[in-house]
């Protein structure tokens, strides 16, 4: 069974004749083949007789710019440029392991250097097989755009003559990597390949996939989150022209599970219109009684609970300083939905043992995996007779790394002979979930004479969504999850104590871009300007008088101190604020400058991003995801949140759950640093320090401080 | 049967005159570059141009659109060539691209009506079309160069 899948990989990667394979094994070592037969690892690069390059991109593109910013890594040391080469989108084939993956801003930092290895090896074999060919020494001889050149004679061989020699030589165990003036692509202003095709219509997304044959389904589901189906009635449905067949299909998500009513027709409309001809019954167990309302109240209760100690330093209760020198304060933020432009879909075909599979997901590798949590478990198909087709993806944000959409689309399929595309309506997209959920904190720290943060505390008050995904999880341990960057700020406190007080929920929660930090930084940063003016200290002065180390949040500070003139006076009305933010996905700090007027309202004059990368491989679109990353944390302030009445979500489309339009955004200034240390991730470390920022600002402005997300930009 | 002339090729389509456009184009035609994103006129992925004007094509029915002229972004380069395309491509506005199709067609019509916009005129022409990932900026900036290689100032302000 494998060997079908990997004939069929390896017959889609290639044209014909002899190619030379190049990658890594699962263990990270360098391998290739020059015969087909024995491909049996990842090859990130194929070169072919004829001249062809293809390079492989693992990571799915959600928009991120992976489909660029992946073989360019591999490009830069092999020594070709990206217009000529072929990059192709891999599908989850087990040759490319299980990182088939693009979440936590990852991509970039955990390749920057394997992926380099993989084009310099090549390159070097490919000189070692010109020297030899040529019969004179290597350093003769130099490798550029596709081509070994011998330099005194000014000989050429491209690389497609090349690959039966340089297949005879033992790859190096450590290729000479280039040095970083001499790069060309990396760093460097590029194109991304798959722009052209997003301007004239010729990406194919998952939404756009066509099979032959194919039929359209929408999916009814309750609209009391957790209710199970007791019956339903489709007779009428039937009776409806176009209308195909009906029948239930499972969906899962995390711990849940959902059975829902998939109406299948010859178009989506006519099933989509369908729908309102069901009958269906639910047995709602009085989840029709669950309002976010009483939830929050709830959850405010609960903060009153001592929290299970994420992490302890020194010891908050051996502070003793007086009553005055203490700050407490208590934040809140809403549930929120992912709203990624394009709608959740998924084509799939099923015959017999087999299932064929056309979407857009975050998660290639664990759509076809053989591991535990792999999909093949979930739709009762062996990993090898699962084939997908991994396409451009209309937005992920976290919500296409939920693979719920698949497998009922997989489920739907099992009822008919022909493909079945499902398409969830905006409707289905807003109030089916997972969602973000909300956190809620508690924090306090206390003020020594001097005017130093000697003691801090941050409690987090939320669901948890480890409980959500993983039935094994322990609801005894800390949510690590839900309590994400809180200890990992650099700042030098030496008394802290932060813990976390789960609640229990019934609705499936997802990771939301920058997870839990798209939260939690709001308390936090927020709160260390709180302390700031307790001190009576400036707010950027405290921040980096507790950063006294060199650290690369000091370096970010001190970036954003220069660039928005900190130091220099605003008229009255008008107010700076400053946050930075450091987590698993890398660093970011904002400086967002505010003008509060007679009328209340409150403009935006710019906001001033700084990330921290280490290394840069494409600037611009770097400065991309900088920009949509404060443009997507404003919208999170400034649009309502998802709210539950009676079970139910009470928004339903982009006209009560609104998302941030042109005319709203503000002016967004991105300074990159790149200057070495450790690589780190780029989209969604511009999202948490915003809110904080925006907000700090607000008050630097006016003296009114904003603890309750979202919030009108209106004093 | 419903007529449709969708990029100058004429079709006739079996289809219920109640259908909205989109999914005519999208399920019938099989032309995909015209997107779905809310159904209810909201996002503008679906916007396409019905005799030159910019309509939401979610909420248009065929019927409409019978024996009418319509561009879809396919309709409007296959190569890339239109200013508006060159425009996207050198400031390299998409991210996930999705909402592209329907900004371009909006900012065709724009560009018709006022070939020197400001970045006021393209708030008001662009507000009903939705990005998720923020590329506003890089929208704006677009536009105002596609106006240049239209002979226009594209005075950015």
């Amino acid at each position: 069974m494998e060997e079908i899948s990997r004939r069929h990989f390896i017959a889609s990667a290639t044209t014909a004749g002899l190619a030379l394979w190049l990658g890594l094994t699962s263990e990270g070592n360098l391998y290739k083949a020059i015969d087909s037969a024995s491909v049996n690892f990842s090859p990130f690069i194929l070169i072919e007789a004829n001249g062809q390059i293809t390079l492989f991109n693992t990571k799915p593109e959600i928009g991120q710019g992976t489909f660029q910013s992946f073989p360019a890594l591999i490009a830069e040391e092999l020594e070709v440029s990206l217009d000529q080469v072929i990059i192709k989108q891999t599908n989850g084939e087990y040759q490319f392991g299980n990182a088939q993956r693009s979440g936590g801003s990852a991509s970039i930092r955990n390749s920057y250097l394997p992926m380099r290895k993989v084009g310099a090896a090549a390159r070097e074999v490919l000189i070692k097989a010109a020297a030899k060919t040529w019969n004179v020494i290597e350093s003769e001889c130099f490798a550029q755009k596709g081509s070994i050149t011998h330099a005194p004679t000014q000989r050429k061989l491209s690389y497609g003559s090349l690959i039966e020699e340089a297949a005879k030589f033992d790859l190096p165990e450590n290729p000479k990597l280039k040095d970083p003036k001499d790069f060309k692509i990396l760093g460097k202003m590029s194109k991304r390949p798959d722009i052209p095709l997003k301007t004239n219509g010729s990406a194919e997304f998952g939404i756009d996939a066509i099979v032959p044959g194919m039929l359209y389904a929408v999916v009814y589901r309750s609209p009391v989150i957790g209710a199970t189906l007791v019956s339903y009635d489709a007779t009428e449905v039937l009776k409806i022209p176009g209308v195909v067949k009906v029948g239930t299909a499972e969906r899962i998500v995390g711990v849940y599970r959902y059975t829902g009513v998939a109406i299948i027709a010859t178009s989506y409309w006519i099933a989509n219109q369908a729908k309102e001809k069901l009958v269906t019954h639910w047995d709602n167990h009085g989840f029709d009684k669950f309002n976010t309302r009483d939830y929050e109240a709830h959850l405010r209760t609960l903060a009153n609970q001592t929290g299970i100690v994420e992490k302890a330093v020194g010891n908050v209760d051996d502070v003793n300083l007086p009553p005055e020198s203490y700050l407490e304060a208590f934040y809140e933020t809403p549930i929120i939905a992912h709203h990624a432009l394009e709608p959740l879909n998924c084509t799939a075909q099923v015959n017999g043992d087999r299932v064929e599979i056309w979407t857009s997901t975050q998660v290639s590798s664990a759509v076809t995996g053989k591991g535990a949590g792999d999909m093949h478990g979930q739709i009762g198909f062996t990993p090898e007779n699962i084939t997908l087709h991994s396409l451009f993806v209309g937005g992920g944000f976290g919500r296409r790394l939920s693979m719920d959409y698949i497998v009922e689309a997989v489920n739907v399929a099992k009822l008919v002979e022909q493909p079945v595309k499902v398409i969830w309506s905006r409707e289905d997209c807003t109030q089916q979930g997972p969602f973000r959920p909300m956190t809620f904190s508690k924090l306090k720290g206390g003020i020594s004479a001097q005017g130093a943060l000697i003691s801090f505390e941050h409690k987090v008050i939320s669901p948890s969504l480890q409980q959500s995904r993983d039935s094994t999880f322990d609801p005894s341990k800390v949510d690590l999850a839900m309590m994400e960057g809180i200890s990992e700020q650099a700042y030098e406190i030496p008394n802290m104590r932060n813990s976390y007080v789960r609640a229990d929920l019934h609705i499936p929660i997802s990771p939301w871009r920058s997870v839990t930090s798209s939260t939690v930084s709001f308390a936090q940063e927020s709160f260390i300007d709180e302390l700031a003016y307790q001190a009576k200290k400036d707010p950027m002065d405290f921040r980096l008088e507790h950063l006294k180390k060199t650290s690369d949040a000091k370096k970010v500070l001190l970036k954003l101190k220069e660039l928005s003139n900190w130091e220099t006076k605003l008229p009255k009305g008008s107010g700076r604020g400053v946050a930075v933010w450091e987590f698993f996905a890398g660093l970011g700090g904002q400086v967002v400058e505010v003008t509060c007027h007679k009328d209340k309202t409150i403009t935006i004059n710019r906001v001033i991003a700084v990330i921290d990368l280490g290394e840069v491989v494409n600037p611009d679109n770097v400065r991309n995801q900088m920009e949509g990353s404060v443009i997507m944390g404003l919208g999170a302030v400034m649009k309502g949140g998802i709210n539950f009445v009676n079970g139910k979500v009470a928004e339903h489309n982009f006209y009560d759950s609104p998302l941030l339009r042109i005319n709203e955004i503000p002016k967004i200034e991105v300074h990159i640093l790149t200057d070495g240390g450790k690589v780190k991730g780029v989209g969604e470390p511009g999202l948490p320090p915003f809110a904080p920022a925006l907000a700090n600002a607000i008050f630097a402005a006016s003296g009114k401080r904003f603890r309750k997300l979202p919030f009108e930009l209106r004093l | 049967m419903i007529s449709l002339t969708v990029n100058q090729k004429t079709y006739q389509l079996d289809v219920d005159p109640e259908m909205p456009l989109l999914w005519a184009l999208r399920e019938v035609i099989g032309l995909t570059g015209t997107k779905f994103g809310c159904g209810v006129a909201q996002c503008g992925a679906c916007v396409v141009h019905l005799n030159g004007e910019a309509i939401r094509s979610c909420v248009t029915k065929c019927d409409r659109a019978n024996h009418q002229n319509i561009t879809t972004i396919e309709g409007l380069s296959m190569d890339n060539s239109h200013p508006l395309q060159l425009a996207w491509n050198e400031e390299n506005v998409p991210q996930c691209g999705y909402c592209h199709s329907g900004q371009i067609m909006s900012a065709a019509v724009l560009l018709r009506e006022n070939p020197n916009p400001t970045d006021r005129d393209i708030d008001d022409a662009m507000a009903g079309n939705i990005c998720r990932c923020g590329t506003y900026p890089r929208i704006r900036k677009a536009i105002h160069l596609a106006a240049k290689l239209n002979g226009g100032k594209g005075n950015e302000k």
